[in-house]
C-alpha cells in the first residue's frame, strides 16, 4: 500500500481551524468561569510602598483583589526552579519590583470588563530606584554564565596558526530586543476540585508546566492536569510557565472559581520574555585562498536581574566552518527588565546574523565569491566534538539553490546591478540548526471498528505535529490516514517533552512509530495464535497489514475482525523513545543555504526582498506541505528580523514602549515575495527511528545576514546592527 | 463599572444636543477605528458615545464650479475608489489608500480620520508624561523614543506627529471643512483646521467639543488631477509614515505655474508648505528646483535623537513626489 509519510497531506486540523471549531485555551467551556486582569508595574526597580485598592474592590462585581500584602502564599519559593528551564516568576509573594509591567496586583471579577475596569483603579506607591539599561554600558561589569544550554559559555577549539593572515575581519554586530508575539496571546484557565488543579494554559509544554504548578503549590504532579489543545504561535515565549499561569492558579483558589486569565498584548512585551539585544564582536583571519585560520566570536548579551537566560550567539560558530582555531564566548549584563528567553532559533538565529555577515565582508576583503569562501571552509567533520557528522547535505544545498537563484550571474561589483534606477542586491548565507531529541512515549490502540487512536501528551504550535503524527501512526499500522485519530495535548496522556528546539517531530514521532508498531506486532501475534483463525500458524514475520488488513498469501483478517473474533473492546501499546549511543558517536545537525534578491530604492532608501531561493538537507521530510510550511515561516520571520523587527527600550524608564502590532512590525503580504524551497534529498539512519531532523527554526538562521549582504551588494553599505531599516540605508551613504 | 451611555442619533440636532450636554464626556462616534482603541488604553474615557452613523453624511456629490462636497461619514474605502476621486484628485485616493489596512479603511469615516489622534507611544501608555493626554504632566517622547515623531511645527511641550495620511492630500488640495454646532454652521479652510501643540497640546484643531464635522469640500482645480501622494514606510504596507508628500502640478511645457505640497509624518499638523510652492512657482519642473523646494520646506526642522534621518528623508521624499507629478521620474 501507498505510505503516507512525505506525502503533503492537508492538516487533518485545518477545517476545524478555519471553521472555528479548534478551541484554543482561553475558549475552553467552563461553568461559571470568572476573569482575571493584571496590574503591571510602572516602575522597573524598587519596591512596593502600598497598594489602594478600596476603590478597586467596591466596584460591582469585583471577587477579590490580590497583592503582595494578601495573596495566598506558594507552596515554594517562585525564585527556586524545579527544572534549569523555569523561570523565575512573579506571583505577589514579595513586595519587590525587578521590571517594568511585573503583576504587582490581580483584579477577579465576574466579566472581563469589570475586572479590566476596576485593574485601572488599583493605585500602586512605589519606592523607585534607578534602572540598568543599557547593554553597552554594562559591559565592564559583565559576567561569564555557568554554562550555555549545557555547554561551556566560553570554548577555544584548535589552536593557533601559524600562516600568515591576507585578510582579516574586525567588527561588532549589533541585534536588538525582539518579542515573539504569537498570535495568540499568552492564556490560562485554572481550576480547582479539592486539592486537584486542572489548567488549561497555552504553551509549548504541558508536562513542564505540570511539574512547575505542582512544586509552587505544594501537591503531586498527578494532582495537575495541563491542558493545551491547540497553539496560536509560540516561538519560544510558551516554553515554560510564566507569572500569569502562576498567578491564575493563586486567583482560582482565592476565589474558589474557575479564573481565565488573557494577557493583553501591550503586557506581552513585557511578562512572557523576549529576544535580548546582543552586541557581538567578530574576528576572522583567512588566508589569500580563503582558508580561515581564526574565528573569534564574542558576545554579551543581557538578562534580568533575578534570573538568567543566555543567547548563546556563538553556537553556531563552534560548528559551522574548519578553521585552524575556533574562538567562542558569551558574557551577560544584568539589566532592570524582565527575563529573556528562547526564541525561534536563540543564539543561531542572532549568531548567523554576525557570522555570516562577517563571511561576506571576508569575501570581499578576498575578492572571493561568497559561495565560494563558504565551500573553501566547508566543515567535513564537526570542529566541535570532532565527530563524523550524521549527514549533511550544505554542498549540494549551495549548488542546487545557486543554480535556481542564478548565482553565476552574479557582477560581484556593489551598485552594479540595477532595475531602471532600483538598486539590485544579491546575497547568500548558510543555515544551520541542531538536530535535538529528548525522551518521548506513546500509546497506540487499536478500535473495534478497525481504526486506530494515537495518543502521546505533546503539542501543535500551529507546526502540524497533529498531521505528520497521523502519517506516522498510519503507515507504522498498516492504515490510510484517514482511519488514524492522533490526539495530543494533555499531561493524562503519555508524557513527552517540550515542543522547543524544533524536537517534536523527532521526538514525539519515533515514540508514535514505536508504539505503533509495537501495537502491529501484537495484533499480528494474536492473528496467528489462535487455530481456525484465518492466518493461524503464519510466521509473524511473513505477515504484512496492507489498508488495515493483515494479508500473508491469499490468508487475511483485518483488524476490527481480529477484535470481534476475541471479543477485544481495544488492544493496544505503548513504548518510549529516546536517543541511544549514537549521539556521542555523530554530530547532527540539519543544513541550509539562503539566496536573496533585494530591491533598494537609492534615494529614499526603502528594502524589499523581491526573490528568495533556500535549499535544505533536512534528512526525511515528513509531510512536504507542512514541512514546506515550516521553513517558510522560518524565512518569514527572517525577513522580519531582518528588516524590521525591534522593541524599543525607554533608557530612562526601562520600559518598552513598543507595545502593540502596528508599532511592532512583522512582515505583511507584499513584503514576502514567493519564496522558493528545496528539499535536498537526504537519508540520515542515526539521527531517530524516522531519520527526520527538526525543521521549526532552521528556516529563520542565516536570512538577516543574506539580507544584509545583498543590501551590502546592492549599495556598498554594510550595516551592523538590526533591523536593516531605511535611515541606516541612508545614514551610511 | 464605568458608566458609558451609548446614543444613536437620529439627525444632526440630535447629535449636537447630546454633545452639547456634556461637551467634556462625549464623544461622537463614526467608524471607532481609532476612538475605541483609544478608550481600551484608557486614554479616552467618554462617559456618552454618540453614534453618527445614522446621519445623512455619507454622499459624495459634485458641487456647482466642478468641486466636490464629500460627507464626514463617507467611508475611507469608498472614497479612495469614487470615480471622481480618481479622476480629479488622484493624490486623495492615493493618500487613502497608502493608509491602514482594507479592514481599518473600510470602517475608518472621513471626519474620524481628520480628527485621528497621534501615534505617540507616550500618548498611548497612561503610565507615561504628555502633556496633550494630561496637560501640564510632561513630555516623556522629547529625550524619550522619537523616532516616529514630527521636526515641523513642533514645540518644548510636544512634538508627536498627526498621523494620517488623507490628510496631507487635503492639507494639499485646498480643501475646507464644514462644521455644525448648535448655532450653526461654518466652515474652516482646511489647512487652518488642525494646530500645532504650541503650549496647548491638548488643543488639536479649532473644533469645539459640541461641534461635529459634517463634510469637507474639495474645490474645483484644473491641476488637482496631476497630482501624487508618495509614503515612506518600515514595511510595505500598513505602516505609519516615516515622511510622506502630497503634490500637485500644473505645467506650462515644462515651467511650473501653480504648486500644491504637503508633508505627512514630520508635522505636528498636516504640513502645508507655502514655502515650497513659492520656491517652484515659475521655475522648471526640474530636479534643481524640487530640491530647492525641498530645501525651503523643510527650513526651521527641529529633530531629535531618533528623528533626525525625517528632515533629510522628507525632502527627497518630496524632490521624488514632485519628479512623478511632473513625469520625470
Amino acid at each position: 500500500m501507498d505510505t503516507s509519510v512525505g506525502k503533503p497531506l492537508g492538516r487533518v486540523d485545518g477545517r476545524l481551524k478555519v471553521t472555528g471549531g479548534a478551541k484554543y485555551s482561553a475558549e475552553m467551556p467552563e461553568e461559571g468561569v470568572v476573569h482575571a486582569v493584571i496590574v503591571g508595574s510602572t516602575i522597573a526597580t524598587g519596591s512596593i510602598v502600598s497598594v489602594d485598592v478600596k476603590a478597586a474592590k467596591a466596584q460591582p462585581g469585583v471577587l477579590a483583589v490580590l497583592t503582595p500584602d494578601d495573596a495566598p502564599k506558594l507552596a515554594a519559593d517562585p525564585v527556586k526552579k524545579q527544572s534549569p528551564t523555569d523561570m523565575v516568576v512573579h506571583a505577589l509573594q514579595s513586595r519587590k519590583v525587578q521590571y517594568q509591567n511585573q503583576p504587582v496586583a490581580l483584579v477577579v471579577a465576574d466579566t472581563l470588563e469589570r475586572a479590566t475596569y476596576a485593574a485601572a483603579l488599583v493605585k500602586v506607591k512605589y519606592r523607585a530606584g534607578k534602572p540598568k539599561v543599557d547593554v553597552k554600558a554594562e559591559q565592564p561589569r559583565a559576567y561569564k554564565p555557568k554554562q550555555i544550554n549545557g555547554k561551556p559559555a566560553d570554548m577555544d577549539q584548535g589552536k593557533a596558526s601559524t600562516d600568515k593572515a591576507a585578510a582579516t575581519v574586525d567588527a561588532t554586530y549589533v541585534t536588538p530586543y525582539e518579542h515573539h508575539n504569537p498570535m495568540e496571546p499568552h492564556a490560562t484557565l485554572a481550576l480547582w476540585e479539592g486539592e486537584t488543579l486542572t489548567v488549561y494554559d497555552t504553551t509549548q509544554g504541558v508536562f513542564g508546566t505540570r511539574a512547575r504548578l505542582a512544586a509552587l503549590f505544594g501537591i503531586p504532579p498527578e494532582s495537575v492536569r495541563v491542558v493545551c489543545k491547540f497553539v496560536g504561535g509560540g516561538f519560544g515565549s510558551k516554553g515554560s510557565p510564566w507569572s500569569h499561569v502562576v498567578l491564575a492558579a493563586l486567583a482560582a483558589k482565592a476565589v474558589k472559581k474557575p479564573v481565565k486569565l488573557v494577557l493583553r498584548r501591550e503586557q506581552m512585551f513585557s511578562q512572557v520574555g523576549f529576544r535580548p539585544e546582543t552586541q557581538q564582536r567578530l574576528q576572522l583571519q583567512a588566508r589569500e585562498d580563503g582558508k580561515l585560520l581564526l574565528v573569534k566570536h564574542d558576545t554579551v548579551s543581557c538578562t534580568s536581574e533575578f534570573d538568567e537566560f543566555v543567547e548563546p550567539s556563538g553556537k553556531s560558530t563552534r560548528m559551522l566552518y574548519a578553521s585552524d582555531r575556533i574562538t567562542t564566548s558569551h558574557r551577560l549584563v544584568r539589566l532592570s527588565v524582565g527575563t529573556p528567553t528562547f526564541m525561534r532559533a536563540p543564539g543561531e538565529a542572532s549568531g548567523t546574523f554576525a557570522l555570516e555577515s562577517a563571511l561576506d565582508e571576508l569575501a570581499v576583503k578576498l575578492k572571493m565569491d561568497p559561495v565560494a569562501l563558504r565551500l573553501k571552509n566547508h566543515a567535513d567533520k564537526d570542529p566541535e566534538t570532532g565527530h563524523p557528522w550524521s549527514s549533511k547535505s550544505l554542498k549540494e544545498c549551495y549548488r542546487v539553490a545557486g543554480d535556481r537563484f542564478g548565482w553565476a550571474k552574479r557582477d560581484p561589483t556593489p551598485g552594479s546591478m540595477k532595475d531602471g534606477r532600483t538598486l539590485l542586491g544579491w546575497g547568500m548565507a548558510t543555515a544551520t540548526y541542531p538536530t535535538l531529541r529528548s525522551k518521548a512515549s506513546a500509546k497506540a490502540t487499536l478500535l473495534p471498528d478497525g481504526t486506530a487512536r494515537v495518543l502521546a501528551g505533546s503539542h501543535d504550535l500551529g507546526t502540524g505535529t497533529y498531521t505528520v503524527m497521523t502519517q506516522v501512526a498510519a503507515d507504522a499500522l498498516g492504515l490510510v490516514p484517514a482511519k488514524v485519530k492522533f490526539d495530543l495535548g494533555d499531561t493524562r496522556m503519555p508524557e513527552t517533552p517540550v515542543s522547543g528546539g524544533s524536537q517534536t517531530a523527532a521526538s514525539v514521532g519515533s515514540a508514535v512509530k514505536k508504539a505503533s508498531l509495537a501495537l502491529r506486532d501484537k495484533a499480528i501475534a494474536l492473528a496467528v495464535a489462535d487455530p481456525g483463525a484465518p492466518l493461524h500458524g503464519v510466521p509473524a514475520a511473513q505477515v504484512t497489514v496492507e489498508n488495515g488488513v493483515l494479508v500473508s498469501g491469499g490468508k487475511r483478517e483485518d483488524f476490527a475482525a481480529l477484535l470481534k473474533r476475541k471479543g477485544l473492546a481495544s488492544l493496544d501499546a505503548e513504548a518510549s523513545a529516546e536517543a541511544g549511543p549514537e549521539k556521542d558517536q555523530y554530530a547532527m545537525h540539519a543544513f541550509g543555504t539562503h539566496f536573496v534578491e533585494v530591491r533598494v530604492d537609492p534615494d529614499l532608501g526603502e528594502v524589499r526582498v523581491s526573490r528568495c531561493v533556500g535549499a535544505f538537507g533536512v534528512g526525511t521530510v515528513l509531510n512536504a506541505k507542512t514541512a514546506r510550511s515550516q521553513l517558510l515561516g522560518g524565512i518569514v520571520m527572517g525577513i522580519g528580523m531582518a528588516l524590521m523587527e525591534e522593541t524599543y527600550l525607554d533608557p530612562r524608564s526601562a520600559r518598552f514602549m513598543t507595545q502593540d502590532l502596528a508599532d511592532y512590525h512583522v512582515p505583511v503580504n507584499p513584503d514576502v515575495p514567493d519564496i522558493d524551497i528545496i528539499f535536498v534529498p537526504e537519508s540520515d539512519p542515526h539521527v531517530n527511528e524516522l531519520g527526520a531532523k527538526g525543521i521549526g527554526e532552521i528556516g529563520i538562521t542565516g536570512v538577516t545576514a543574506a539580507i544584509a549582504n545583498a543590501i551590502h551588494h546592492a549599495t556598498g553599505r554594510r550595516i551592523r546592527s538590526l533591523p536593516l531599516t531605511l535611515d541606516k540605508v541612508l545614514a551610511t551613504s | 463599572m464605568r458608566h458609558l451611555d451609548y446614543v444613536a442619533a437620529a439627525d444632526a440636532n440630535a447629535a449636537l444636543q447630546r454633545l452639547s450636554a456634556k461637551p467634556q464626556e462625549a464623544a461622537p462616534i463614526g467608524g471607532g477605528t481609532n476612538l475605541l482603541d483609544l478608550m481600551k488604553l484608557h486614554v479616552q474615557n467618554p462617559a456618552v458615545l454618540v453614534d453618527i452613523n445614522g446621519l445623512p453624511l455619507s454622499q459624495v456629490r459634485e458641487v456647482e464650479g466642478g468641486g466636490l462636497r464629500i460627507g464626514a461619514l463617507v467611508r475611507n474605502s469608498d472614497l479612495a475608489q469614487h470615480p471622481l476621486v480618481r479622476e480629479r484628485y488622484p493624490v486623495l485616493s492615493e493618500a487613502l489608500l497608502a493608509g491602514a489596512s482594507p479592514q481599518l479603511r473600510n470602517m475608518a469615516t472621513l471626519g474620524g480620520n481628520i480628527l485621528q489622534r497621534t501615534r505617540c507611544a507616550y500618548f498611548r501608555d497612561v503610565s507615561q508624561a504628555c502633556n496633550k493626554r494630561e496637560p501640564g504632566s510632561g513630555c516623556a517622547a522629547l529625550d524619550g523614543y522619537n523616532r516616529m515623531h514630527a521636526v515641523l511645527g513642533v514645540s518644548d511641550k510636544c512634538i508627536a506627529a498627526n498621523p494620517s495620511d488623507m490628510n496631507v492630500a487635503l492639507a494639499a488640495l485646498d480643501a475646507s471643512v464644514h462644521v455644525q454646532g448648535l448655532k450653526g454652521e461654518r466652515s474652516v479652510p482646511f489647512i487652518d483646521f488642525h494646530l500645532v501643540p504650541g503650549t496647548h497640546p491638548d488643543k488639536e484643531s479649532v473644533l469645539q467639543p459640541e461641534e461635529l464635522i459634517t463634510g469637507v469640500t474639495l474645490p474645483a482645480s484644473g491641476f488637482a488631477a496631476r497630482s501624487r501622494y508618495v509614503k515612506v514606510r518600515d514595511r510595505a504596507a500598513y505602516a505609519f509614515a516615516l515622511t510622506s508628500a502630497a503634490v500637485a502640478l500644473e505645467l506650462e511645457g515644462t515651467t511650473v505655474k501653480a504648486a500644491r505640497v504637503a508633508l505627512g509624518g514630520v508635522g505636528t499638523k498636516p504640513w502645508r508648505s507655502k514655502e515650497a510652492e513659492a520656491a517652484l512657482v515659475g521655475k522648471p519642473a526640474d530636479e534643481v528646483h524640487f530640491k530647492a523646494a525641498a530645501e525651503a520646506a523643510l527650513k526651521g526642522a527641529k529633530p531629535r535623537t531618533h528623528n533626525a534621518f525625517k528632515v533629510d528623508l522628507a525632502r527627497r521624499t518630496l524632490v521624488r513626489a514632485l519628479s512623478l507629478t511632473a513625469g520625470i521620474a
